[in-house]
């Protein structure tokens, strides 16, 4: 029993590593530039699959194969971004129709994959797939090792660049207050097209994560929708410490109902925390 | 047009296609249009709370399982008339709806949507899980091969729904004509000027959430009977809620002929796309025209012809 607990904690810890890999996204397209990106898990299905193209065919290790196609994905950010911009934000359009957007965008990258891939589970080959640490009672994979530490790796970069670079604390300033960031001859949508276009380019990173921990099936991004808005909004939106605290604390609720009450369960875990955050306490666990 | 005349006019025209349904001897017709005319009653529905009252619901899904689960668990306790199932189902969506309602006063925009989505997978693992209807194995519904009256059973489904789609449209149309219409616009505009200025949001926006939900569990009431084998995966499948939303959006949300247009265009496609190439390029039809018609033309078809209309006055 308790080296049950203890391992499903263990794990869960690991799980909510790799889950704020995924949020990082969202906290700063949504935490940050208020766009609510519903498609980011398609985009790390996206990512997944080109790890797996990149993998299968070279020979690239999975992580390596993310940082490579990092410029692709800017790229793709930045293309999104420009149409969302002149479609529905310069319109002030941007709630209604721009959630529909992204909505539609999820289904496209989805089914465009479905239709290139199929719906096989595709999965990656690296060295460290496989073996485990064994600390006592408690077994750690390497498989969810390696991702929660590419993780904690790059929400330090991306905190770190927030905070001690002009261009971050730009994009910081952009949600408190862009009518002063103007003053300071800066402007607010090059920043957001810029903050926006790296948000989607951690997806090429958490994707790759991803398809190192369980094998990848294109329709399997709707499952994060739910556990990354859940994550943003009770990790307080923009905060990357909350973000952190949220997603460790959700990656343990799941795998505790996973191992106790059956994984059938566990879908509900994310969302049942959102709904709850949201009715009654919408500022997160350490919002301001 | 007074609404008693519109209603009229909608009976008569839901007669006169039934009437013309009746030449046809295929079934795969009745097959098709059912599919259709449930994408009429779910876009519709869909509409009252996001076109007119501009409350983005992406859980069109559970509303409808609602629907056809509450059917299943009547259909084995004792097995009433299809009508007794949709009055039943209608009113536990309604109350869902309602429930859904009360979300509205803390949450808005991006929040409220993305809460209708993690209701929908809330009730969906509670299904899953629920070993009375099935729990994920499935339930399979036994129909019986003919109704009284009508004949072959799925001609009587299609009339069912036929007159479900007649009814959605004229109360959306009521709506559109009533002092409820425009407080549900005034609180799309600017909710917070609204309530300054006295329009009871709160109940409005109950009104709105209880009714279109009530319309979805109506139209998934007879679900189960189309199917005759329903699973949670499919009863809560996300191209239900995928198509509720690009319907109306690609129709026009302002009036109730939007959501009409729309379903009767995308569903048709879809239908032809199905049969004729595969069921994953309709999805990928539904999402290329939602995401076109939102970028290029905000007020979908309707909008077309307004402007060029107003264009030729100007």
């Amino acid at each position: 029993m308790t080296d049950l607990l203890l391992n499903a904690v263990a794990s869960g810890i690991l799980l909510g590593g790799f889950y704020a890999a995924v949020t990082v996204g969202i906290a700063i397209s949504f935490g940050m530039l208020d766009i609510g990106n519903l498609a980011h898990p398609a985009f790390i299905i996206l990512g997944s699959f080109t790890a797996y193209i990149l993998n299968s065919n070279f020979g690239i290790d999975p992580i390596l194969a993310g940082v490579l196609v990092i410029p692709g994905f800017l790229l793709l950010g930045w293309l999104i971004y420009e149409t969302y911009y002149w479609s529905f934000e310069r319109r002030g359009e941007e709630g209604l129709r721009g959630l529909a957007f992204f909505f539609g965008l999820l289904f496209i990258t989805e089914v465009a994959l479905i239709l290139i891939f199929g719906v096989d589970y595709r999965f990656v080959e690296a060295p460290y797939i496989g073996p485990s640490l064994h600390l006592g009672e408690v077994d750690l994979p390497l498989r969810m090792l390696v991702p929660a530490a590419v993780s904690v790796v790059l929400v330090a970069i991306l905190q770190l660049f927030l905070s001690r670079t002009f261009l971050g604390r730009a994009i910081l300033a952009v949600p408190q207050d862009s009518g002063a960031l103007r003053l300071m001859s800066v402007n607010p949508t090059h920043i957001k097209r810029i903050a926006f276009s790296i948000s989607i380019a951690t997806a090429a990173l958490a994707g790759s994560c991803l398809i190192i921990i369980q094998p990848v099936e294109p329709s399997i991004g709707r499952d994060y929708i739910g556990r990354v808005f859940a994550i943003c909004v009770l990790g307080g939106m923009g905060s990357f410490p909350g973000m952190f605290t949220a997603a460790i604390l959700i990656g343990i609720a799941e795998n505790i109902t996973a191992t106790f009450y059956g994984p059938s369960w566990s879908p509900a875990v994310a969302f049942g925390f959102l709904l709850l955050t949201l009715g009654f306490r919408p500022t997160g666990i350490m919002g301001r | 047009m007074k609404t008693g005349t519109f209603w009229i006019l909608t009976a008569v025209t839901v007669a006169v296609v039934f009437a013309l349904s009746r030449l046809v001897s295929n079934d795969y017709f009745f097959f098709a249009s059912y599919l259709v005319l449930q994408y009429i009653v779910l876009s519709t529905a869909w509409n009252i709370l996001g076109g007119y009252t501009g409350y983005l619901n992406f859980g069109t899904a559970a509303f409808l399982a609602i629907g056809a689960y509450c059917s299943v668990v009547l259909h084995k306790l004792w097995g009433p008339p299809i009508p007794v199932l949709i009055l039943a189902g209608g009113v536990l969506a309604g109350l869902l709806g309602l429930g859904m309602g009360y979300l509205t006063l803390r949450l808005r925009g991006v929040f409220f949507a993305i809460s209708t989505l993690a209701l929908a997978v809330v009730l969906q693992t509670l299904i899953t899980n629920w070993d009375y209807v099935g729990g994920s194995r499935g339930v399979y519904i036994i129909r019986p091969q003919t109704a009284p009256l009508i004949g072959s059973y799925i001609q009587y489904l299609f009339l069912i729904m036929l007159i479900l789609a007649g009814l959605s449209i004229a109360i959306a149309r009521t709506i559109e004509h009533s002092t409820l219409g425009y407080g549900l616009a005034t609180i799309r505009d600017d909710e917070m000027s609204a309530e300054a200025s006295g329009v009871p949001t709160l109940r409005l926006k109950l009104i709105s959430t209880t009714l279109s939900g009530a319309l979805m569990g109506m139209a998934g009431a007879p679900l189960p009977y189309y199917v005759t084998y329903l699973d949670p995966t499919s009863g809560f499948n996300l191209t239900f809620a995928v198509n509720s939303i690009a319907m109306p959006l690609i129709g026009g949300t302002q009036y109730w002929l939007g959501p009409l247009i729309g379903a009767i265009f995308l569903g048709t496609i879809q239908q032809v796309a199905t049969v004729t190439i595969s069921s994953a390029v309709n999805l990928l039809i539904v999402g290329v025209l939602m995401v076109g018609f939102v970028v290029i033309a905000p007020n979908g078809i309707i909008g077309l012809f307004e402007r060029r209309g107003r264009g030729r006055r100007g």
